[in-house]
């Protein structure tokens, strides 16, 4: 009986995930039908209105962070400071920032790197949230207390200090020691959850039963344990992204974020707001932002409409 | 035990907290301060408040307030006068020899003495105290004793040899070699007396250091706030117009002055660069914005391969006439910096050495010049440059990015210069006198005193102790000790303007603006100025 | 239980251990901090052996760490490169941002909790889309931004509240940096109680409680609400080390001298006794609030029971 003493501290501890499998872990479609639950999902998704706005706001967004030359001709590192802060004029719908770049062609050619750190640092908390989680639920045990743990001096030391510590450590710049601090420091969130949603999906009786019939601990994990498990980390890794996102401009307020020659929404954002400079020329700020909002806000939707589509109890 | 009783406060202001929001405010932070008192934005100093361990104006601002040591800097012309010094005489320009006034007391009560003074020096030159400002003893005879330029060496003696007490009024001063500007450095706060409590007890003086200046310290709480009210001893013909100045630390210079628009603070100084834009609009006539010693200046590399030789001399010459100071200074800065043209700074004024258009063509903007001179020189070294600089403090950033753009412009493209922002300070300054640099690095110079000898011999003597560069010019080196030496002022500020010429040929780094002071105050106040170390006069303001 | 706490308890020290040996390597990689002491002028040899001396810098890495580690047994976490005990800061620093937590996790559970059932009961209305819209808002925008904005607004502009907070920090000056700090967990915690809400609202003993025709009210309040909390309690406590720590922003912002302050201004100085000293303490009340959410759990769900 050790397993079932275990089981309530398990739940108790991932209590984040519990509210949100706790649907989709009761109807998942029977082994007979290997791809019912991803069919099904799709064949939801394909007709709902939200999906499909934000699916096709990420592919443009996407389509821009890959080519910014399609839609913005200009030179986002060129700048002229007799032109600093002029507003919107014809050919310069933004106008221009303070050190007199344009800032719709910063706009456009800043997509690339704020949406890298994005996706990249939510895929990489993501995936090593979900395994370090997973295994550490399905393990239980001496496993399970030693991953948690490890979870625990993770997520005990704070976000922006651990990332300003590390950024001023290895001062290269560039895009991807901000999306290694930030997975680094990022997945026991994501841990929690997974480890929560793996050990309440353990516990249903199909599982017992796939057990019984001695089914191997990979089929177990990847066809019954897994599709249950993905609804609550894909809800909590897309309001990350957005946050992470945001974080990236907040560390380039701190000093420590991306430099130049990369230009990226961030960088923009906390130019603008150093000394409210936003105050007299609005546009400075709107844009970037606005550009920010709409990203996450696209990948939000996504997230919801997934998660709506993974849990057949919502149908 | 404190700790507890907050605590229970906080769980009981808590539970309230939606019915009564204000019930668990303490005491609104200015219901303390007095009628007439200065409400003024600080930093927290980096060390301990002793007069020899400070070297950054935060801590140098109490300093000046507490302190009055043999000279004082005139608020307005920045010309060293006698403070507490009756006389300062010497016919060799080595041995001096200095007089007291009499009947000035520290604000506890003690005389000031000839020993204050000696002990106070004694103890800022000995290497075991760990004092980071114990250089400025360095010209007296037998720092080396007290303080081995090795690094493993342990002192061999622990008072100066050049120091001896002559009576109660009277000491005497030999230097280590001639040095006729040497009396002029002594308004430094490095310089001041110490009481003898600070001997006896050193953590209770720390905790509440005592001076002999205008103001006493009436309570101080470390990285918060200090309260100064007068010192009825001061001696000093400055006596405060005010009743007493409440230094807050900010952390960030942009909320005190956010603080100061919303009438919660008297003064800010230093207004962040980035605000620059609205505080002429904000504060019309409130607005302080005056010439200061501070230059800012990028220096070179040059113990790096790729900056020596003929042609890096013209490369260097090339960038330094790619940069638009006056459009930087102006549309960054709103006039609150100049663009520069010699190596110093104007509040020397004429007498004191500051040489208008000194560094000629290779301090204006010719776009097409450089162009062509940094083409004679084979181009950037590698197609790149780089500026480095912290941006952790000052708005470093912005001038950076400008820099480089405007760089970039002269050369016709996009991402020729780019910047390198260090996330710390600390760290830049590692990387700095570790001799890492491999392109362009700020270097700025905040005058210790307003002497042009200031501006040249630290940073580009041999060795000097802020030669970032690395430069060494026989030539320059030679000019400098002359003028050193020289007996005659005149002279000696000709000499060193020659040595300046030589920098201006050689272009170690070049000058980019004199940055002024600034500042905001309400209209509570009047009569406020800053010093030539953009340190407000707290003495002169006047509270309505 | 009481086996429980003790393992749980036994299980904080390789964590403790964990965590401070990370930030210690992590601060000490940042270089060496005697240099930036001097400004602008070259470290005088003499002057930086003795300050290095001073602070334990001249010995190896290991032996650093253990002194350090055997000094704070003793309570004794060191001094700042200013000459002050780091008790001493923490002492004010601590009880500062401990009120600002306490403001903002109020704030986040109070609207958060509110507008999260409202989305819920509301799930595809109007309100839910306007609710979903502005926490968006607030995770895509960076803090500093709504910080600095909503300071000189409500600070310059309208008057209502001081841009800065006073030494002694009050409760009613830290009603606003409270607000800006508490945002983002404020959208998570809207959209878990949402998510929760939605759940628990399809379940049978709800469909019961309506059958049996109870009032609306008491639905949602005794049956809804107190099962949809669980999930959102975990948050919370999770939250509180985060609110404390990753104040750092909102500290600098309305310069408050709390935690944040303490630990900006160590790592710009790279005063490795202040940083270590304070992610101490801070990992031990992460570690401790864990503790108490997951035994407070036991109480919002009577099934579970620990062994």
């Amino acid at each position: 009986m050790p397993d079932q003493a275990r089981q309530p501290l398990g739940a108790q501890e991932d209590a984040t995930a519990e509210g949100l499998t706790a649907g989709a872990s009761e109807a998942t479609p029977e082994p007979g039908a290997p791809h019912g639950l991803w069919t099904d999902a799709w064949h939801d998704l394909r007709r709902n209105p939200v999906f499909l706005v934000s699916a096709l706001l990420i592919l443009f967004l996407v389509l821009v962070a890959l080519w910014p030359g399609l839609i913005a001709t200009g030179d986002p590192n060129h700048c002229e400071l007799i032109r600093s802060l002029e507003g919107p004029s014809a050919g310069h719908w933004f106008g221009f920032d303070t050190q007199g770049c344009d800032v719709y062609t910063r706009t456009v050619h800043g997509a690339r790197a704020s949406i890298t750190v994005g996706v990249c640092a939510t895929l990489g908390v993501a995936l090593l949230g979900a395994v370090i989680g997973g295994l550490a639920g399905f393990y239980g045990g001496f496993w399970d207390a030693v991953l948690s743990r490890l979870g625990d001096i993770f997520f005990g030391i704070p976000m922006v200090l651990g990332a300003i510590v590390f950024l001023s450590m290895v001062s290269l710049g560039g895009i991807w020691p901000v999306v290694l601090i930030i997975a680094a420091l990022g997945w026991p969130q994501i841990a929690r959850i997974a480890r929560g949603a793996v050990i309440t999906a353990k516990q249903n009786d199909y599982v017992q039963a796939a057990r019984a019939l001695g089914a191997s601990n990979t089929r177990m994990l990847l066809r019954h344990i897994l599709p249950n498990a993905v609804a609550p980390v894909i809800v909590m890794a897309t309001i990350m992204l957005g946050t992470f996102i945001a974080l990236e401009a907040t560390l380039s307020y701190l000093g420590v974020g991306l430099r130049p020659p990369t230009v990226s929404w961030g960088v923009d954002i906390s130019a603008a707001s150093d000394g409210m400079q936003f105050r007299n020329a609005p546009h400075i700020l709107l844009y970037p932002a606005g550009a920010l909002s709409i990203t996450v806000l696209a990948f939000i939707m996504l997230g919801d409409a997934v998660r709506d589509a993974l849990d057949p109890k919502l149908r | 035990m404190r700790g507890s009783i907050h605590l229970t406060m906080a769980l009981a202001c808590a539970t309230a907290l939606s019915l009564t929001a204000t019930a668990c405010g303490s005491t609104p932070a200015d219901a303390g301060a007095g009628d007439r008192v200065v409400r003024a934005s600080w930093g927290d100093p980096q060390h301990p408040l002793e007069p020899a361990n400070t070297n950054e104006v935060q801590g140098g601002k109490v300093l000046d307030m507490i302190f009055r040591g043999l000279k004082r800097y005139d608020p307005k012309t920045g010309k060293a006068k006698n403070a507490m010094a009756e006389s300062i005489t010497t016919d060799d320009q080595q041995n001096f020899t200095i007089t007291l006034k009499k009947g000035w007391k520290f604000s506890d009560g003690t005389p000031v003495t000839a020993a204050s003074y000696v002990d106070a020096w004694n103890y800022g030159a000995n290497a075991k105290n760990a004092q980071v400002s114990s250089y400025f003893f360095q010209f007296i005879d037998g720092y080396d004793a007290v303080h081995p330029a090795d690094e493993d060496a342990e002192p061999t003696a622990d008072t100066l040899s050049g120091l001896a007490v002559k009576d109660e009024h009277t000491f005497t001063v030999r230097l280590s070699e001639p040095f006729s500007l040497w009396p002029e450095t002594l308004g430094y706060a490095a310089y001041s007396p110490l009481p003898q409590s600070f001997f006896d007890d050193h953590d209770a003086w720390l905790d509440k250091p005592v001076g002999n200046g205008p103001y006493r310290i009436d309570s101080y709480r470390p990285s918060q706030s200090m309260k100064l009210v007068k010192n009825k001893h001061f001696a000093g013909a400055d006596k405060p117009k005010n009743d007493g100045v409440e230094l807050r630390v900010y952390t960030d210079n942009n909320t005190a002055y956010t603080d100061l628009q919303a009438g919660n603070i008297d003064l800010v100084d230093d207004i962040p660069a980035s605000q620059l834009a609205n505080a002429e609009n904000d504060l019309g006539d409130r607005f302080i914005n005056q010439p200061a010693g501070i230059i800012q200046t990028v220096s070179f590399p040059l113990y790096d391969e790729d900056w020596q030789g003929a042609d890096a001399a013209k490369l260097r010459k090339g960038l330094s006439m790619a940069i638009n100071r006056k459009e930087i200074t102006s549309k960054l800065y709103h006039d609150t910096r100049t663009p520069a043209t010699d190596f110093t700074s104007p509040v020397l004024g004429k007498d004191g050495g500051y040489k208008k258009g000194l560094c000629g063509e290779a301090c204006t903007y010719d776009p097409d010049r450089a162009r062509e001179l940094i083409e004679e020189a084979g181009g950037l070294p590698g197609g790149k440059i780089t500026i480095t600089s912290n941006v952790d403090t000052g708005s470093h950033r912005q001038w950076m990015d400008a820099v480089c753009n405007s760089i970039n412009n002269a050369l016709d493209k996009s991402k020729a210069c780019t910047v390198n922002p260090v996330a710390t300070f600390a760290d830049f300054r590692n990387r700095v006198s570790g001799h890492k640099m491999t392109g362009m690095f700020r270097t700025g110079w905040q005058m210790d005193y307003p002497l042009i000898q200031n501006f040249l011999q630290p940073l580009y003597y041999t060795d000097g102790s802020s030669n970032d560069s690395g430069y060494s010019s026989s030539r320059f080196d030679d000019l400098v000790n002359r003028a050193n030496a020289a007996s005659d002022e005149g002279e000696a500020i000709g000499l060193f303007q020659d040595a300046e010429r030589q920098l201006a040929k050689d272009l170690p780094a070049i000058p980019l603006w004199y940055q002024n002071g600034t500042g905001g105050f309400s209209d509570r106040l009047s009569d406020v100025r800053l010093n030539a170390f953009s340190v407000p006069v707290f003495t002169d303001i006047k509270v309505d | 239980m009481g086996r429980y706490i003790v393992r749980r308890l036994l299980q904080m020290i390789p964590v403790f251990i964990g965590a401070t040996l990370i930030i210690f390597l992590m601060v000490y990689a940042l270089g060496d901090p005697v240099t930036a002491l001097f400004g602008d002028r070259s470290p005088d040899p003499a002057t930086a052996r003795a300050l290095r001396a001073e602070f334990n810098l001249d010995k190896p890495l290991w032996h650093q760490y253990l002194l350090y580690m055997g000094k704070i047994f003793t309570g004794d976490f060191g001094t700042a490169f200013n000459g002050q005990p780091v008790t001493d800061l923490m002492r004010h620093a601590f009880p500062i941002s401990l009120r600002l937590a306490v403001v903002a996790l109020v704030l986040e559970m109070l609207i958060g909790i509110a507008l999260g059932v409202v989305t819920g009961l509301r799930r595809g209305r109007a309100v839910d889309t306007t609710v979903l819209v502005l926490t968006l808002v607030v995770i895509a925008i960076p803090t500093f931004v709504l910080g600095t904005t909503a300071q000189y607004f409500l600070g310059v502009k309208l008057g209502w509240i001081d841009p800065a907070v006073g030494p002694d920090a009050p409760f009613n000056q830290l009603l606003v940096p409270g607000l800006i700090l508490c945002l983002v967990s404020l959208a998570y915690v809207t959209r878990l109680t949402r998510t929760s809400v939605v759940e628990n609202a399809r379940s049978d003993y709800i469909r019961t409680a309506v059958a049996k025709g109870l009032p609306r009210s008491r639905i949602t309040v005794r049956h809804l609400l107190r099962n949809s909390l669980i999930p959102v309690v975990t948050y919370l406590g999770a939250d509180i080390g985060t609110l404390m720590a990753g104040a750092i922003v909102t500290e600098r912002i309305f310069n408050i001298q709390g935690v944040g302050y303490q630990l900006f201004q160590g790592i710009l100085r790279q005063n490795s006794p202040t940083v270590v000293g304070f992610v101490v303490v801070l990992v031990l009340i992460f570690l401790i609030a864990n503790l108490l959410v997951d035994l407070l759990y036991a109480v919002l769900d009577p099934r579970i029971r620990y062994a």
